[in-house]
């Protein structure tokens, strides 16, 4: 209803009260779970924060098909081959539906992308660790999507339609990735000895960066109380933190894997899992820059930019000079429904 | 990167016998890669037997701030649907 007042800047001294009004009304959409559409009015920070976390969430995608695709040439077996492409694949598809998402709020894609190839953007710290050996995509699988989806499933929900639907889709898709993921990892547990070392190595490896996905604690995460009461995020980082432990640790007990952390034990008390101390400097110092892989990941994500210009460039090209007969097709169709 | 490629709508009829439904968009040099696109983003796991591609641009849409001079006028209408007018039981198949 407000939607041109955009624009101009309101005038006189009723400015501070219809701007606070405007705010009332968008929370109490808000708080009515209404679902907020790209053209709606809405607080430039609502945007902003949308912006910010849609393009992340695009990014670690994108940047999440690098270390899986390191053993796409070494899968074993064709069907593992196979999976693990169409799994890599699904990855690049949900950057697209997140970046599509992130444009509906106003941004060109073109600067998301840039700001990730610049490294001004931020990506999930998970895929700074390297993969060393193949039990290492069954680990991933299982954990690393296992986090995704704890975070994800909520997101479903989220108050920016858009994003709502694009995490919908995701969730579906995810699921698969878990599960061959679990698969693969009960494959080396119960294989030789060297394969169910293997298997204990790559969680070892992989179990606490996999926590840390969720974010620092309560207590130090500046947007969650903002981004809770906008219900772009409906549980707090120490909430889906524990919640995917008391999942993840019988996973681990069927597996006939030791969780690496000496402080692990059941509560029966509060029927929850008490776990060790996360080591946040680790998190902090992936974040900064500064993981096993940070420098190489961007440097691929630059080649594969660089080395196809010449296609996106021969692209645009060729449908300059075939514009026409584009649009032959549909030529004397009539109405399409 | 994109500066030159066109931002398309993509629909996708999932079964023949339905319509096509709004999915996302895309980013595309002509019509025909963007529809080879949206074949690789949104049809994956044959969620989909037809596809069309609409540049962003052409499509025209309601302004969120005229909802209520557009759609309120038929909330006091309630004589359109079949449950306003009362029957008696004993008549059937009506």
């Amino acid at each position: 209803m407000y939607t041109q007042a955009l624009d101009s800047p309101a005038a006189g001294a009723d400015e501070g009260s219809e701007e606070r009004e405007r705010l009332e009304r968008f929370q109490a959409r808000i708080d009515r779970d209404e679902k907020i559409e790209p053209k709606d009015w809405m607080p430039e920070a609502y945007r902003q924060t949308l912006i910010r976390q849609i393009a992340q969430h695009a990014h670690s995608e994108i940047v999440g098909m690098l270390p899986e695709g390191n053993w796409i040439t070494r899968a074993p077996s064709l069907r593992r081959k196979a999976v693990l492409i169409a799994k890599v694949q699904d990855e690049g598809g949900h950057g697209m539906y997140l970046y599509s998402a992130a444009e509906t709020l106003g941004v060109a894609r073109g600067d998301l992308i840039e700001q990730l190839l610049s490294g001004r953007a931020k990506y999930s710290s998970i895929f700074n660790y390297p993969t060393l050996t193949w039990a290492d995509i069954g680990a991933i699988g299982w954990l690393v999507d296992g986090a995704a989806i704890m975070n994800q499933v909520p997101l479903c929900r989220c108050s920016y339609g858009p994003y709502a639907r694009a995490m919908v889709r995701i969730c579906k898709e995810e699921s698969f990735h878990q599960r061959q993921g679990y698969e693969l990892m009960l494959t080396l547990a119960r294989g030789s000895e060297a394969q169910h070392a293997m298997a204990q190595d790559a969680l070892n490896r992989w179990w606490w960066p996999s926590l840390m996905m969720f974010g620092p604690n309560d207590a130090h995460s500046v947007h969650t109380a903002q981004s809770m009461r906008w219900k772009i995020k409906r549980f707090t980082n120490d909430e889906l933190r524990q919640k995917f432990i008391d999942v993840t640790v019988p996973q681990a007990e069927y597996l006939g894997l030791t969780v690496p952390d000496p402080d692990l034990r059941w509560d029966q008390t509060s029927e929850h899992y008490r776990f060790g101390e996360i080591d946040w400097s680790e998190f902090q110092a992936v974040l900064k820059g500064e993981g096993p892989c940070n420098r190489e990941r961007l440097e691929a994500r630059r080649a594969a930019h660089e080395n196809g210009r010449w296609v996106r460039e021969a692209a645009v090209a060729y449908a300059a000079k075939h514009q026409a007969p584009a649009h032959r097709a549909q030529a004397g169709a009539g109405a399409l429904s | 990167m994109n500066e030159d490629w066109v931002l398309y709508e993509v629909f996708i009829r999932s079964r023949s016998g339905l319509e096509h439904k709004h999915v996302g968009s895309l980013h595309a040099a002509d019509a025909r890669m963007a529809i080879e696109h949206a074949r690789d983003a949104y049809t994956r796991r044959q969620e989909g037997v037809s596809i069309w591609v609409v540049p962003s641009s052409a499509i025209v849409a309601s302004d969120p701030g005229e909802a209520e001079a557009l759609f309120e006028p038929a909330r006091d209408k309630v004589y359109r649907h079949p449950t306003f007018y009362a029957i008696p039981d004993e008549v059937k198949n009506i």
